[in-house]
């Protein structure tokens, strides 16, 4: 293990405090060290837009707090929930009096702190509604939809969800249209290496040299199949393969498509797989009006890439092609 | 004997240091299919309740909302809520309550419990703190209903408690990150179980100290 850090029981607090300092011009500390805030939160009248979820995902979560984006981000250990008074505190501080909308992804800690934050909150008078992304196919089969994982689909859901409370939109409309964008998600990761705490110091699952595992999870959860590491182009025919008809897409869709690198893929090799994926849906005619390409949600170092698809239809379209500016997506 | 409540605040000390003691060997059984943090999220946790306790040590009542609510507050993950809500509620439990007799043990873990079945969505036999927690108290309550003596009945819930841990080997998880694993989840404790075994032989031991 060769990596930065001072003291590995602490890197979170050391990485947040860095986090603010480097972009103090859009986002700003609050009381709760684990909650950051856009700088402009609240905002009376709008709804708030939060999220939140475990470490070693950046830029995921806290990248994605900015304008026309989330408004408040709880902060979690490495890949852990953040507590139930994170969320709570992340809901307070962005709540402009219209409701909170928060949006994150599909885990057991995750799920149990913002049920519980959302009853210290409901003792305030705040109103919080929630959605939770299962955009990840290799993580339960299609009839347990409510089992499977948030991945890097969250990020459209965020983007979605965060325009429509930006164009005024009501809880519910809000609510609404974040659930439309996560039902009409799907996404597959593929992991090349494993990763590392360095808490741990070792890693918690492998991953043989010259062997892929497609399907695997953002925090090691096994994927669907472990094989001989593929040629780009057969990667790419295997992650659309899972993804469209998970769905189903088809002809003629519009859709978003986001390739994101895990930590360790050198950004050059995520533009190889994408030439292929672009290749393809192109074939299939299926039409990306919107694409993201980089490091949108990592697991710290591991090797590998998510590829997420979205159907579009006219709203969703608009909403996503709204200006946004954060540290992790910017339109 | 009488154990009042009010002064039964030790009970966590206990916890603090039996929890604090076994941190190494609790992440290395959550590294066979967790993430390894178990053992260092909970003594962080409980040593978060040290410093919240002060000295002298208040009342069990008090001493367990302070346990419950630095856990909810410090550790997150699935631990922080479930064992905060744990804790809270035996806090709760309490009320009006002068004497940690039999009686009031009992109505403790058992609201305890229904708290965590309340929040967590698992059931016996998901590999899950419920293994050792469900058999633990239901050893207690029988073993009371039977007229046995509160020494006795404090006994029955620790080996029911050790009892339900160990089964956890045998499952697959159900719930929880390790519950992606399926079947590579077979052949290994359930680190919740582990801790949750701990905290339930404490407690017998710290109570049975101090009856005659």
């Amino acid at each position: 293990m060769n990596r930065i850090f001072n003291d590995p029981d602490r890197m979170v607090e050391d990485a947040v405090s860095g986090y603010v300092k480097a972009h103090r011009d859009l986002v700003s500390a609050t009381a709760n060290p684990r909650v950051i805030k856009v700088n402009s939160a609240p905002k009376a009248g709008k709804v708030g837009v939060v999220t939140g979820g475990g470490s070693g995902h950046e830029p995921a979560f806290l990248g994605y707090v900015g304008e026309g984006m989330v408004d408040a981000v709880a902060i979690g250990e490495i890949f852990s929930s953040p507590t139930a008074q994170a969320f709570h505190d992340a809901f307070k501080a962005c709540d402009g009096g219209a409701g909170i909308a928060c949006l994150y992804g599909n885990y057991a800690g995750d799920n149990m702190n913002v049920k519980m934050a959302i009853k210290m909150a409901a003792k305030e008078g705040i109103t919080v509604k929630t959605v939770v992304a299962n955009d990840d196919v290799a993580s339960a089969p299609k009839d347990e939809l409510a089992k499977r994982r948030g991945v890097a689909g969250e990020i459209l859901m965020w983007k979605v969800g965060a325009a429509r409370a930006a164009e005024g939109g009501s809880l519910d409309e809000v609510i609404a249209a974040a659930q439309k964008a996560i039902d009409n998600t799907r996404s597959i990761g593929i992991g090349l290496s494993p990763c590392t705490l360095v808490a741990v110091g070792h890693p918690n699952f492998q991953i043989k040299d010259g062997e892929m595992e497609v399907g695997i999870g953002h925090h090691g959860e096994p994927g669907v199949s472990v094989m001989k590491t593929k040629p780009a182009a057969e990667m790419a025919d295997m992650m659309v393969d899972y993804v469209l008809p998970d769905l189903p897409f088809a002809a003629g869709d519009k859709v978003a498509v986001l390739l994101s690198g895990l930590g360790a893929t050198p950004v050059m090799e995520l533009y190889i797989l994408y030439d292929r994926i672009a290749d393809l849906l192109g074939q299939k005619k299926i039409e990306i009006k919107h694409n993201f390409v980089g490091n949108y949600f990592t697991s710290l170092e591991m090797m590998g890439a998510t590829l997420t698809v979205m159907r579009l239809d006219d709203e969703l379209d608009r909403l996503l092609a709204r200006p946004a500016r954060s540290i992790g997506l910017v339109k | 004997m009488t154990l009042p409540v009010n002064a039964a605040g030790f009970l966590v000390t206990d916890l603090v240091k039996a929890i604090v003691a076994q941190r190494d060997h609790l992440s290395e059984i959550d590294g066979a299919i967790g993430d390894g943090d178990h053992g260092v999220n909970m003594a962080k946790g409980f040593n978060l309740c040290a410093q919240a306790l002060g000295s002298p040590t208040p009342g069990l009542k008090e001493s367990f909302g302070i346990l419950g609510n630095t856990l909810m507050a410090g550790i997150g993950g699935s631990m922080g809520p479930l064992y905060g809500t744990f804790f809270n509620e035996m806090a709760d439990s309490l009320d009006g309550a002068t004497e940690l007799d039999a009686t009031a043990f009992g109505r403790m873990i058992r609201a305890g419990l229904d708290g965590v079945l309340d929040i967590g969505g698992a059931k016996p036999g998901d590999k899950t703190l419920l293994d050792t927690l469900v058999p633990a108290v239901e050893a207690f309550e029988a073993a009371t209903s039977a007229g046995k003596p509160y020494r006795t009945a404090l006994n029955d819930m620790t080996e029911a408690a050790r009892k339900g841990r160990d089964s956890t080997v045998a499952m697959i998880a159900k719930v929880g990150r390790a519950s992606r694993l399926g079947e590579r989840s077979r052949g290994v404790l359930d680190a919740g179980s582990a801790s949750c075994c701990i905290i339930l032989e404490t407690m017998a031991a710290s109570v049975a100290s101090k009856l005659n």
